[in-house]
């Protein structure tokens, strides 16, 4: 079954006199389940790619099929509906509200879909446990390493059961240790069922994945399986 | 309700997070209802205790007064209540429940016992004043309709005068010294405290025939008439009847009295609107510093939102809706001036009390409820209102442009 029908995206700026495109006509089918890679230069249209996936930004033309719910007809309050149910945000530069704690930033999403406070601690700490920092689970941000961090984050997006994870360059602010077990944690994700998109410039990253899809110039170049 | 309570947790967090800044923040607010609640107490507190003193004086009292007009001054002609006037009510009044009249002394009212002098209001009266006053003997006995009969030189005191004096705890018996006349104390009055600030225990009453055989022999003598009536309902008729009686003996037509009656409840009521206004003209004084409270708290809101840019961001992201964001930030900005509002009722309340105790002679501050109601209802609504914008700001920010924002 298809999770993501995107047919003949495309998305404009207008910079002044010019108008940008930053996406031309993308159409691209993602199951449920896969492990893909938006690989590209910088410019290339992948974080356009990503925020329109992400539904944070709704494309200029053409249609976006989330479970068979079209993303680019929705107002501002049906899509953050949708980035609190289906999507799992993961950035590069983690992004995790800096005066909560761990067991806070992961609790945040539910409280936008009215989950009461003991349910929220319950679920957002089981998700703590599942990436590793059931001793953590009390310090702030700044009191945690960048791998934490991102672990934190990763749980922010598992919090919710969404139906795709999509991380931004999720490696990209981490030593090469840490991105080692990173990249060990979202292949076990992805074996859990979750559906996983990245966006990386790093080719290792990139290998990782189970299906690459390469872009140029606001366009599909390549689309392969490893 | 659940998105209510998460919002004020959310908000309580941010405002923890900034403890000085908030305080700063809400500075504005917590002065201006420190200095509303302050003022107002004083203010109250001393019409409330004005008003607790008219309460003594019962309601049912009448005082008839002379009055010259300035004009009249200017031309030598002085009114005076004489005591025709007092025998022409008492007989032709009904329902006057006892009426005495009250003769000043001409000579300064210096009292003397031994080596020890003080001033007195020196009054001369009747046996029926105790009841028009409600004076009460807390030793010895009050002037009786013999004594008055037969000139005796006797007086009651107030406990001020027997303190200043250094007269014995027990004064009855001893003589003290009245414009070079002895008099013997026959009764020590109850204390009465103040009225209006003036002290109600430095009296010296006389037999009225006493006192005017002291003044002297004088043929123009100007009294003032304290009378009850016996029902109050009958309070405006004999108001009335005294009113027609007097301008008939003075040959008055053109309704230029020279005289006034005027009831407890008058002098209560215009009293009462002087303390009104007084509190009006401060509280709209001072709710200029909530207005400027309020602003502080805008721009420090707005600054706040920028500053958080970020956060929203990251919110939104998340999957926060516009309404929880508004939500969010007015609840900040609600919180914000409560709490500097129930900082300065506390803070005015101390003040109140404390400058209250602080001169003498002043009467306790009194808080009323309303102007607690109002002073927190104020800085809620200056909360809302100056949270408004702040708040929509913040709300509509782009999740991806906040999310870039560094």
């Amino acid at each position: 079954m298809s999770l993501i029908v995107l047919n003949d995206i495309a998305k404009h700026y207008v910079m002044g006199q010019e108008t940008v495109r930053a996406l031309d006509g993308i159409s691209l089918t993602i199951s449920a389940n896969e492990y893909v890679a938006f690989t590209g230069s910088s410019g290339s249209g992948k974080s356009t790619m990503m925020n329109i996936l992400g539904a944070l930004d709704k494309p200029s033309s053409g249609s976006y099929l989330l479970n068979n719910r079209d993303i680019s007809l929705m107002n501002q309050d049906e899509l953050a509906d949708i980035r609190n149910h289906e999507v799992g945000f993961i950035f590069q530069s983690f992004n995790l509200l800096p005066r909560l704690s761990a067991l806070g930033n992961v609790m945040q999403p539910l409280i936008y879909r009215g989950m009461p406070l003991k349910a929220r601690e319950q679920a957002a700490s089981a998700v703590l446990k599942r990436v590793g920092l059931a001793d953590r689970m009390h310090h702030l941000p700044n009191q945690l390493s960048g791998g934490q961090r991102q672990r934190v984050a990763i749980a922010r997006a598992l919090v919710t059961n969404p139906s795709i994870l999509l991380a931004d360059e999720p490696t990209g602010n981490l030593d090469s240790t840490t991105t080692t077990d990173i990249m060990k944690l979202f292949d076990e994700l992805h074996s859990e069922g979750n559906t996983i998109v990245m966006v990386t410039h790093e080719p290792e990253i990139a290998r990782h994945c189970h299906r690459v899809v390469r872009m140029q110039d606001g366009k599909l170049a390549e689309d392969y399986f490893n | 309700m659940f998105t209510f309570i998460e919002c004020l947790r959310s908000a309580l967090i941010s405002i923890r997070a900034h403890g000085f800044r908030s305080i700063l923040t809400t500075l504005g607010i917590i002065i201006g209802v420190a200095s509303v609640i302050a003022t107002v107490s004083i203010v109250q507190g001393l019409s409330y205790s004005i008003g607790q003193q008219f309460e003594g004086l019962g309601a049912n009292s009448l005082s008839v007064y002379s009055y010259t007009s300035f004009e009249d001054q200017m031309k030598g002609r002085f009114g005076r209540i004489t005591a025709d006037d007092l025998q022409l009510i008492t007989d032709r009044t009904e329902g006057i429940e006892s009426i005495t009249p009250m003769l000043a002394s001409r000579f300064t009212s210096v009292v003397r016992f031994g080596a020890k002098s003080t001033t007195g209001r020196v009054i001369g009266t009747t046996n029926s004043y105790q009841q028009v006053n409600q004076l009460f003997i807390q030793k010895g006995r009050f002037l009786s309709e013999s004594d008055n009969q037969t000139r005796r030189r006797v007086c009651v005191i107030g406990t001020q005068v027997r303190d200043n004096l250094l007269l014995p705890e027990n004064p009855i018996g001893e003589f003290i010294e009245i414009n070079s006349e002895w008099v013997k104390v026959i009764g020590l009055a109850e204390p009465k405290g103040e009225m209006l600030g003036f002290k109600q225990d430095d009296i010296v009453l006389l037999p009225y025939s006493t006192m005017q055989s002291l003044n002297g022999n004088q043929t123009q003598v100007d009294i003032q008439i304290q009378l009850t009536v016996k029902n109050l309902d009958e309070m405006e008729t004999v108001t009335e009847k005294i009113r027609k009686l007097l301008r008939q003996s003075h040959r008055i037509k053109n309704g230029n009295d020279d005289f006034k009656i005027q009831s407890s409840e008058q002098l209560k009521e215009s009293f009462s609107k002087i303390t009104a206004s007084v509190t009006l003209v401060m509280g709209g004084i001072v709710s200029i510093s909530l207005l400027v409270g309020g602003i502080g708290i805008m721009n420090i809101m707005l600054v706040s939102v920028t500053e958080r840019t970020r956060e929203i961001g990251i919110c939104k992201a998340i999957g926060a809706k516009r309404h929880f964001i508004l939500l969010q930030f007015l609840m900040e900005s609600l919180t914000l001036c409560l709490l500097g509002g129930l900082i300065g009722l506390l803070i005015g309340y101390a003040l109140g009390m404390g400058l209250a105790a602080m001169i003498p002679n002043f009467p306790p501050a009194h808080v009323p409820w309303w102007a607690i109601a109002i002073s927190v209802g104020f800085s809620a609504l200056i909360g809302i209102v100056f949270g408004i914008v702040p708040a929509a700001k913040a709300a509509n920010l782009d999740p991806i442009e906040s999310l870039r924002y560094e």
